[in-house]
């Protein structure tokens, strides 16, 4: 699903280099933890998969493209196959929820019957059937990351990126968006998820990829956070 | 749905950038104002040197006794003279057919008694003094030197009377206000250019939000610019209406009612040049609304 060949990114006027000499292979319905410390490399990781920028060497194929090859004008298309979500949510506060979430459909212009049957589907998935009026912010911050899913989700993306989601969180709220992430990776979902978070990258015992300085240092395949010595 | 999404969109981001639109418009609005007002100037100037240049005719003053020109000698002006006169204006190619009049001193005298019928000296001039010339219409009133230079100084011409070098200062002084009022026209509507691309740009700012999570979902380059244009060319649009206008009652006023009635003879601009002006100034505007629309939205969507 996902493919870095030889993949190095040096941002413009850095000498460091982001990412070098990446490669990973991640299947199609996989849970992949993206660890490291800031400035490992995760968000540049990250960000070559929306294409929000082009790498500096080698290639990306997502979904079977060549991002290098890929058109500008198609790009837009490509992000539509994937959901992103972040740490601070990014939704829109003069909206409820399920405009919200709704937004998401309107721009990429799908219809409006297909948004009022989606939407309410989606909302009851990440659990927050009757709240779909309610502004983001009277939510809880694990409601407004779940509306964030809802919103990455709603188009049933193949791949969905979660960079540090539950980052603003506390270990009890963040058990719970760790469930609703595995729920969506069950439906086949490819998960890509950067994370600090120690206890959560053990619990779930999933494959581990650390990132150090731009380097792949470990990358295995039911691992827990940092070394086991 | 989609329509009705984007001109719910449209509306807030009118509302939001309520006071920005209007100095938009406004500026808009004088600038193509006074560039539809250039344009019918121009129109005007045009019409005027073709009315004026029309009527010009060049004067072929033949010598008397007392006159002292380059190709007198002193003497009356002899037949043989004129003759060899007429023939090379009438050769020349430059001289409408049968553009050759010939002003004998009885008919200079009655027209000198006709202008200054009022004034002392008409009692004091005697027909002998009059001079004798040739009026002649050119084919195309611009080409008038060749003629001019042909004819002077043939034996028994004393001078030759071009009315252009009268009108020319006075057209250069009208293109000068013309080339002014264009001037200044386009220094407003580069104001207006770089307000638009500001205001945009703030328009952008304030929606940065949404526009970051559109390009993270997918939402097409056009579908996120869309707005924008729309909003650019809504106030450019009104901002036109209101020049065009402007332009309308000031053509109305200023020169049907008055200068139309004041100055009969002369052709004034009227409803065909206005027309055409403010379909420029239109097209003008819309071109000024959605090319910095473009330019700087464009970078917001640049990856």
């Amino acid at each position: 699903m996902i493919r870095f060949e030889n993949v190095s990114k040096t941002y413009e006027g850095q000498t460091k280099a982001a990412l070098l000499n990446v490669n990973v292979e991640i299947e199609k319905g996989e849970f992949v933890f993206l660890v490291g410390t800031s400035g490992s490399g995760k968000s540049t990781f990250l960000r070559l998969v929306l294409r929000e920028h082009r790498t500096s060497k080698g290639h990306i194929m997502v979904a079977g493209k060549d991002l290098n090859r890929l058109a500008s004008w198609r790009i837009p298309q490509m992000r539509r196959q994937i959901g992103t979500v972040f740490q601070d949510f990014r939704l829109l506060p003069n909206k409820t929820v399920a405009e919200n979430v709704a937004f998401a459909l309107q721009v990429i212009g799908k219809p409006r019957s297909h948004i009022r049957k989606t939407v309410p589907e989606v909302l009851e998935l990440v659990g927050l059937e009757g709240k779909q009026d309610r502004l983001p912010d009277e939510l809880s911050g694990g409601e407004q990351q779940r509306v964030a899913i809802a919103r990455a989700f709603v188009n049933r993306p193949m791949i969905l990126i979660a960079d540090e989601p539950t980052g603003n969180l506390d270990p009890a709220t963040s058990e719970g968006i760790m469930k609703l992430l595995d729920r969506i990776n069950r439906t086949g979902t490819t998960v890509v998820m950067a994370t600090h978070d120690v206890s959560i990258v053990n619990q779930m015992r999933k494959r581990v990829i650390e990132l150090e300085n731009g380097h792949v240092v470990r990358d295995e395949s039911r691992g827990v956070y940092g070394y086991q010595h | 749905m989609r329509l009705n999404y984007i001109l719910s969109d449209l509306g807030i981001g009118l509302k939001r950038n309520l006071s920005m639109t209007i100095a938009v418009v406004v500026t808009i609005w004088v600038s193509l104002a006074l560039f539809g007002s250039a344009l019918l100037a121009n129109e005007q100037v045009g019409l005027m040197k073709g009315n004026w240049y029309g009527k010009i005719q060049i004067s072929v003053f033949m010598c008397t006794k007392d006159t002292g020109g380059r190709g007198c000698s002193g003497a009356e002006v002899t037949q043989d003279q004129k003759n060899r006169i007429r023939q090379v204006i009438e050769s020349n190619p430059d001289t409408a057919p049968d553009g050759v009049f010939g002003e004998s001193k009885k008919d200079a005298f009655a027209q000198f008694q006709k202008l200054y019928k009022d004034s002392p000296i008409a009692s004091t001039v005697t027909v002998d003094q009059m001079q004798e010339s040739f009026r002649v219409k050119l084919r195309d009133p611009k080409q008038y030197q060749n003629l001019v230079s042909a004819v002077a100084g043939l034996p028994g011409v004393d001078n030759v009377q071009d009315l252009r070098q009268y009108l020319d200062p006075l057209f250069k002084a009208l293109e000068g206000v013309q080339v002014g009022a264009y001037i200044s026209a386009g220094l407003l509507l580069i104001a207006a250019l770089m307000q638009i691309s500001n205001t945009i740009r703030l328009a952008a700012y304030a929606r940065r939000r949404e526009i970051g999570i559109m390009r993270l979902v997918g939402a097409s380059n056009f579908y996120i610019q869309l707005p924008f244009l729309l909003e650019a060319i809504l106030a450019a649009l009104i901002g036109a209406v209101l020049a065009c206008g402007t332009l309308w009652l000031g053509v109305y006023f200023v020169v049907m009612r008055r200068a139309q009635e004041t100055f009969k003879v002369w052709q004034w601009v009227g409803a065909t040049e206005t027309f055409r002006a403010t379909l420029i100034m239109v097209v003008v505007g819309l071109v000024l609304a959605v090319i910095p629309t473009f330019l700087t939205t464009r970078k917001y969507l640049k990856v």
